[in-house]
């Protein structure tokens, strides 16, 4: 069924199609309309799902965990300062392998206060342990969010899949919704490794883990994430087989004859897209990676898009505060320490607080790579991208 | 004999342990007061038995059999919570 919906309504569609056991949350903007939205259809009897309204984002991701952990598939929304008070939740949902998925709208952190979008929200959360997925648009944030519960609940891992705030959450597009009866059959049952419920076999969860047993649990944590990558392919190729819709976990957009690339991340990858095609009208040989899946980092793919080129130029929307850029720059310089083809490098902060980021700015940026491709060399490696007295 | 203890890759998924691993732990060895109780006195009302925090008062049939010093920490909530007509509980220095 082709449909138009913004983010927010298409993420609350496919949360009401997954049909969770349990979903807590508490409203944030721009996230919301996403728990507004998917309360009405529990109100409605359109869902079986206990919903849980309580008093913070601490609590929410709280009972999410002990819900997920007695067996239920588990859902919950928010954004900025929502995931940031789920923070230390975060880690123990992921140590605890429990595949809860967020809905992220993402919105810049405080301070200064804004509710616009940023990545500083999610990024800020991208060592907890939990897969990240970033949706170029409507469509992609509705098939990402039914992507991410199977392919959580296969890895034993949580996933949060992120969408631009207001740019996609409050954007209305043209979106395709599956089947109803689709999505469950799709998804089928939560196989469990364990649960609280299960009476006959009574476990201790989470106890206390000292020098004897720490490394080994978070070294098997780590080796969960390293697995990853493969589970999402393998989703990827069942949802592609069935409904029609590939996803890369790399999306490469005209690179193979490209001779200098942008790398970025959500919206801002649908935005260049269309600056892509501009260039190229004027003869101009780029292309642009968008890295889909951010956590786990997409190594190999990653490597090997980003090799076909020789200038790179990250777009970040978020800084580390590290003096060092940011957090897509920092992975892509890392990956490439090896690597035979290292391209030059140039990164991009743009967009904090929503500040927009038009295609003719995307295409500037393009000139700017071409420029050091002539020249061969890199004048400044990190810029303040629409700044102003820059 | 001890066990050796488990690579990472031999632990199951998440933090998850059998239960009631603390039967493993003997707690009785922390004991610096022990508690003494007296069949003449009890009532068996098992107020002890609902405070005690280690599980450590061993009753069969609604009835106080004794206590169990392989748990029992000598935290002295039993003698405290045994009612004060009755008093069937004392606290008195471990002596090894």
């Amino acid at each position: 069924m082709i449909v138009a919906r913004t983010g927010n309504e298409a993420m609350a569609e496919a949360m009401r199609q997954i049909n969770p056991d349990v979903v807590a949350a508490y409203p944030i903007t721009p996230a919301t309309e996403i728990v507004q939205l998917f309360s009405k259809f529990v109100h409605d009897g359109l869902v079986d799902t206990e919903f849980v309204p309580v008093e913070s984002e601490h609590s929410a991701i709280s009972a999410c965990v002990g819900a997920s952990a007695a067996g239920a598939r588990v859902m919950t929304s928010t954004s900025s300062q929502g995931l940031a008070l789920m923070h230390e939740i975060l880690f123990i949902a992921a140590g605890l392998r429990l595949p809860i998925v967020i809905c992220l709208v993402n919105r810049s952190l405080s301070s200064p206060i804004n509710i616009h979008c940023d990545h500083s929200d999610s990024l800020a959360s991208r060592d907890s342990g939990w897969i990240q997925i970033f949706s170029e648009n409507t469509q992609e944030a509705y098939d990402s969010t039914i992507i991410a519960v199977k392919a959580a609940e296969a890895a034993f891992l949580p996933g949060m899949v992120t969408t631009d705030g207001f740019i996609i959450s409050h954007g209305m597009e043209r979106v395709e919704l599956l089947d109803d009866k689709e999505v469950p059959k799709f998804l089928g049952e939560r196989k469990l490794n364990y649960s609280l419920l299960d009476v006959d076999n009574p476990i201790t969860l989470g106890p206390l883990d000292l020098q004897d047993y720490f490394f080994e649990h978070k070294r098997s944590e780590i080796d969960a994430m390293d697995h990853v990558l493969p589970i999402i392919e393998k989703v990827h190729k069942e949802f592609g087989d069935k409904f029609g819709r590939y996803y890369p976990i790399v999306d490469e957009y005209k690179m193979d004859d490209a001779e200098v690339a942008v790398l970025a991340m959500g919206s801002t990858g649908g935005t260049a897209k269309v600056a892509v095609e501009r260039m190229r009208e004027k003869g101009k040989k780029v292309g642009l990676v968008r890295a889909r899946v951010y956590r786990p980092f997409p190594r190999d793919a990653m490597t090997k898009a980003l090799s076909k080129v020789k200038v790179v130029g990250v777009m970040d929307r978020s800084d580390t505060m590290s003096t060092l850029g940011g957090h897509l720059y920092n992975d892509a310089r890392s990956i490439l320490y090896k690597s035979d083809n290292q391209p030059l490098m140039k990164n991009y902060i743009y967009g904090l607080g929503g500040r927009d980021i038009s295609i003719e700015e995307i295409e500037a940026i393009y000139e700017q790579l071409f420029d050091i491709q002539k020249s061969g060399e890199v004048d400044k490696d990190v810029v303040y991208f629409g700044v102003r007295g820059e | 004999m001890k066990k050796e203890k488990e690579g990472w890759k031999d632990l199951p998924i998440g933090l998850v342990l059998g239960a009631a691993t603390c039967l493993n732990f003997e707690t009785g060895d922390w004991r610096s007061e022990k508690p003494i109780w007296d069949s003449e006195k009890c009532t068996h009302c098992l107020l002890c038995w609902v405070y005690c925090p280690d599980s450590a008062i061993i009753v069969k049939d609604g009835k106080v059999q004794g206590i169990d010093y392989k748990y029992c920490k000598g935290c002295g909530i039993c003698a405290e919570e045994c009612p004060p007509k009755v008093k069937a509980i004392k606290m008195v220095r471990e002596e090894k």
